[in-house]
């Protein structure tokens, strides 16, 4: 049986499944029933100075039947006073002994920082997470990602929240930045014994058609909100990677965050190095029980794979992770219909003739639908497996024989870049373009 | 036995007869519509005798374009409110769905088709204008389905229109031939009004054309007429016995019910003759109207069923039994019917023999016959150099559905013999258009 605890930067917890800091861990009574749930830990939504949060808060995106796919907020840190959370987390802290409670901070001053890391040392919280990352409202006072956003500035109050600190600190960062390495090699350069991202990433979800004001609507304005839900979850995915390889950074363990629902989500995040995630919206879609499927099947693939720890598997794809120049140009697949499973819809042919490389052609058969992949036009591109409605129908099977490896790095270091336009699989040997004419037959 | 409790009242009825096909809610469309996978060239288009874009009209349900939706529809079926309820959707756009050949539930096409068009229909919205005024007056004889196409598709294209019908509703047999669990006559009748509403055509109720000097004056007033009159009466069967009292034609029977619903007496006892999708539904009705025992007569064996599967399914279900391989040659009596002698029949070198010494008598109250319409011979001896085919249907050319008179154009059941709405819907369309372009030579 999988053991699934972990000792990230020194807070334990039973899992790697942690409520990111949000609306579900706005109390004590949320975060008690989510550890009833299973979850094996919480950051606390965050603690700081007061604020007032406006009527109309989320908006989402809908992509056909799915509701939230993408899902936007415009709350801001907790409305709830001080004193109340502290109570409430000593509480906690007290029905869940070994399960983690992490205090997400967002105040200004270096003297607020190291009373409120006191206040929440006191009342026994596991480590703190410093919110550098909210993207609306708060950065328009000068905190949350307006700090993630300035490597020099984070670094500095990372140096505050160290000096103060007696639990571990992770520094949780926004994604609003053109190269996540620079807040993220600041905040290992301050002190930080761990990192968390991402944040939610500046968004506008829609705009109401009668009214031509952003979603969610205040009184006829808006205002741009964070981007969170499983459209983020890629983009979270890249950062992660970009932090784990870094030969510094990686020292400190990351907490994966981003669009996190399934266990699928789970295990990729682990093998890109994180070693305990963050669940936000799932929770807000289908409450706290959706640890279950997460839990279970985490537990499936260690049984299945022969780990015992996450540790055993964490960060195990980051070495397939590489720059373009270091791919196999040799490598070839080409796509392969099976005509027992095919419906004939003929999304394959269409998605290939308009959106690729036409070298799909339509069924001469009158009694079937079935298309055809032209193999000389094939350019291996997969668009046709990912447009086909049926399970396991179109595949790429590898055509070349695995024996030779050219990279482009290597034909540049031999001094073998070309200079003519010669590749085959733009118009070379068998391939062919249409003429442009061709489209009016 | 049957299922069914003798209706005596309006509620009553509806229950009996309830809507095979029920309008779908918003949610229900939002989901069904997020199914459809948009095929290239899609084969549902290529099944519908009208060619509706489904893909199209579907995808504007899913974007909340209604009014959009609904003219995709209209635009290649005049009666797409009634077609989405009426047509046998199961053997030709949803029977033609991709999905069936991976056993996935086809998609809904009929049902949406109602939803769209039903949506605008209940809002009254406009969305069609007539063409302006060319000065040209057509004339239709009769208000069924292809009447009505016609007269909409040549009042966009600017003609003025009087249909002249012998009845005192419009629509023909969608309101008085099909089955009430189908369509109820409010919803057919809504869907006329509506296009009358926009496009301004005229129709004169119980205005029968019989006479040559009716015709010649509409060859006088009009520049081209169009014969929409479907087939006649129930043709007689020459049976020994048929002139009793409670022989009734399977067509006169269906109307009678669908005016006056539960007022109709049905007896406990009713045989119905004929295997052809009218059979069908004369007998699932009698027994709804709470006939104890109803039996469906079909001269060959049931694989030899004219009628779809699905319509026998449907009689069987309302609790019809069925007699196979069985011919009618008497109707038995005093003066009203008292049963039905048939003759078991065999198949002898490929020919249906009548075997004479093996006959029996059927005891019944009312028979109904559904062995086929007789043709508007008459009508059509009245017009000058009218072809008519060796099966008594209106011969026309199969583009411009003009007929050996050039003046007279025809469509719908007297130009096919008898097919769904759909089919006349098409042909009165076509009509239009092969008046349009007789009138602009």
């Amino acid at each position: 049986m999988a053991d699934l605890s972990i000792n990230f930067a020194g807070i334990k917890s039973p899992n790697p499944f942690w409520l990111a800091s949000a609306p579900p861990t706005n109390s004590g009574y949320q975060i008690m029933k989510a550890f009833e749930a299973g979850w094996g830990g919480a950051v606390w939504k965050t603690l700081g100075v007061p604020v007032i949060n406006v009527s109309s808060r989320y908006g989402s995106v809908n992509y056909r039947d799915t509701k939230m796919m993408g899902f936007n907020n415009i709350e801001l840190i907790t409305d709830r006073p001080l004193a109340d959370n502290l109570r409430e987390i000593e509480e906690v802290k007290k029905y869940f002994p070994d399960h983690a409670v992490i205090a997400s901070l967002m105040v200004e001053s270096r003297s607020e920082w190291q009373q409120i890391i006191k206040d929440v040392e006191n009342a026994g919280a596991d480590g703190i997470e410093l919110n550098f990352g909210c993207p609306h409202g708060m950065c328009e006072r000068g905190m949350g990602s307006a700090v993630g956003q300035e490597p020099t500035v984070l670094k500095t109050i990372v140096e505050w929240v160290k000096e103060a600190a007696n639990i571990p600190v992770i520094t949780k960062l926004t994604p609003n930045i053109s190269e996540i390495v620079d807040p993220g090699l600041a905040a290992y350069q301050g002190g930080s014994d761990a990192l968390s991202l991402i944040n939610t990433i500046k968004s506008i979800v829609g705009i109401d058609l009668d009214t031509y004001a952003p979603l969610p609507v205040v009184d006829g304005k808006g205002t741009n909100g964070g981007y969170c839900g499983p459209a983020v979850k890629p983009i979270a995915m890249n950062m992660i990677k970009d932090l784990a390889q870094h030969p510094e950074i990686s020292k400190i363990p990351i907490s994966g965050i981003g669009g996190i629902e399934t266990w699928r989500d789970v295990v990729e995040f682990i093998l890109l190095g994180a070693t305990s995630v963050q669940v936000c919206t799932a929770v807000m879609h289908y409450g706290f029980g959706i640890v279950r499927e997460m839990e279970a099947g985490l537990r499936q693939f260690m049984d299945d794979k022969g780990y015992e720890t996450i540790y055993d598997f964490a960060g195990k794809a980051l070495p397939n992770i590489t720059e373009w120049k270091h791919l196999n140009l040799k490598h070839k697949v080409i796509a392969e219909i099976n005509t027992n499973k095919c419906v004939g819809c003929e999304l394959c042919y269409i998605a290939c003739d308009d959106g690729a490389h036409q070298a799909i052609a339509l069924s001469n058969d009158l009694t079937n639908r079935i298309p055809s992949i032209i193999e000389e036009n094939c350019v291996g591109c997969n668009l046709c497996s990912l447009v086909c409605p049926v399970e396991d129908c179109i595949s790429m099977v590898q055509k070349d024989d695995g024996k030779q490896n050219v990279t482009w790095e290597e034909r540049t270091l031999a001094d073998d870049v070309p200079t003519t336009f010669n590749d085959d699989r733009a118009g070379g040997k068998g391939h062919f373009v249409p003429k442009p004419t061709d489209a009016l037959k | 036995m049957a299922e069914y409790k003798r209706p005596t009242s309006e509620a009553e009825f509806k229950k009996n007869f309830k809507q095979k096909k029920t309008l779908m809610n918003d949610t229900e469309a939002h989901y069904e519509s997020s199914r459809c996978l948009f095929c290239y060239d899609a084969p549902c288009i290529q099944a519908c005798p009208t060619h509706i874009d489904i893909p199209l009209f579907i995808k504007q349900i899913q974007t909340n374009n209604i009014a959009g939706s609904a003219k995709t529809i209209f635009d290649s079926n005049w009666l797409g409110n009634a077609c989405g309820v009426v047509c046998p959707t199961g053997v030709l756009c949803e029977g033609a769905c991709v999905y069936n050949h991976q056993d996935v539930p086809p998609i809904q096409i009929g049902r949406l088709q109602n939803y769209a068009t039903n949506k605008l229909i209940e809002a009254k919205t406009t969305i069609f204008s007539p063409g302006k005024s060319n000065g040209k007056k057509i004339a239709i004889i009769g208000a069924g389905p292809a009447g009505i196409a016609t007269a909409c598709e040549l009042r966009t294209l600017g003609y003025e229109v009087a249909i002249f019908e012998a009845k005192e509703k419009p629509s023909g047999l969608t309101v008085y031939g099909i089955a009430p669990y189908k369509i109820t006559n409010e919803e057919v009748l809504k869907e006329v009004e509506y296009l009358q509403d926009q496009l301004g055509f005229t129709i004169n109720y119980n205005s029968p054309i019989t006479s040559k000097d009716q015709l010649k004056k509409l060859e006088k007033d009009y520049h081209a007429i169009f014969i929409g009159v479907g087939l006649g009466i129930t043709a007689t069967l020459k049976l020994e016995g048929e002139e009793k009292k409670g022989v009734i034609g399977a067509v006169e029977f269906i109307e009678e019910l669908r005016m006056h619903h539960h007022k109709i007496k049905v007896p406990n006892k009713v045989v119905v003759i004929g295997g052809g999708n009218t059979a069908m539904d004369a007998a699932s009705e009698a027994a709804r109207m709470g006939a104890r025992k109803t039996v469906l007569a079909y001269r060959k064996s049931k694989e030899q069923m004219g009628a779809y599967g699905f319509e026998y399914d449907l009689a069987i279900s309302a609790g019809v039994d069925s007699l196979f391989n069985a011919t009618p040659i008497a109707i038995v009596g005093k003066t009203k019917v008292e049963g039905v002698k048939f003759a078991k029949t065999e198949i002898v070198n490929g020919i249906l023999e009548t075997n004479m010494n093996n006959v029996f008598i059927v005891k019944c109250d009312m028979v109904i016959k559904a062995t086929g319409q007789a043709k508007q011979g008459s009508l059509y001896e009245l017009i000058d150099q009218l072809n008519i085919d060796s099966q008594t249907r209106i011969a026309v050319d199969k583009e411009s559905f003009q007929t050996s008179n050039p003046k007279y154009f025809a469509g719908g059941d007297a130009v096919n013999g008898g097919a769904e709405v759909v089919n006349a819907a098409f042909e009165g369309k076509m009509a239009a258009k092969g008046i349009h372009n007789w009138l602009s030579k």
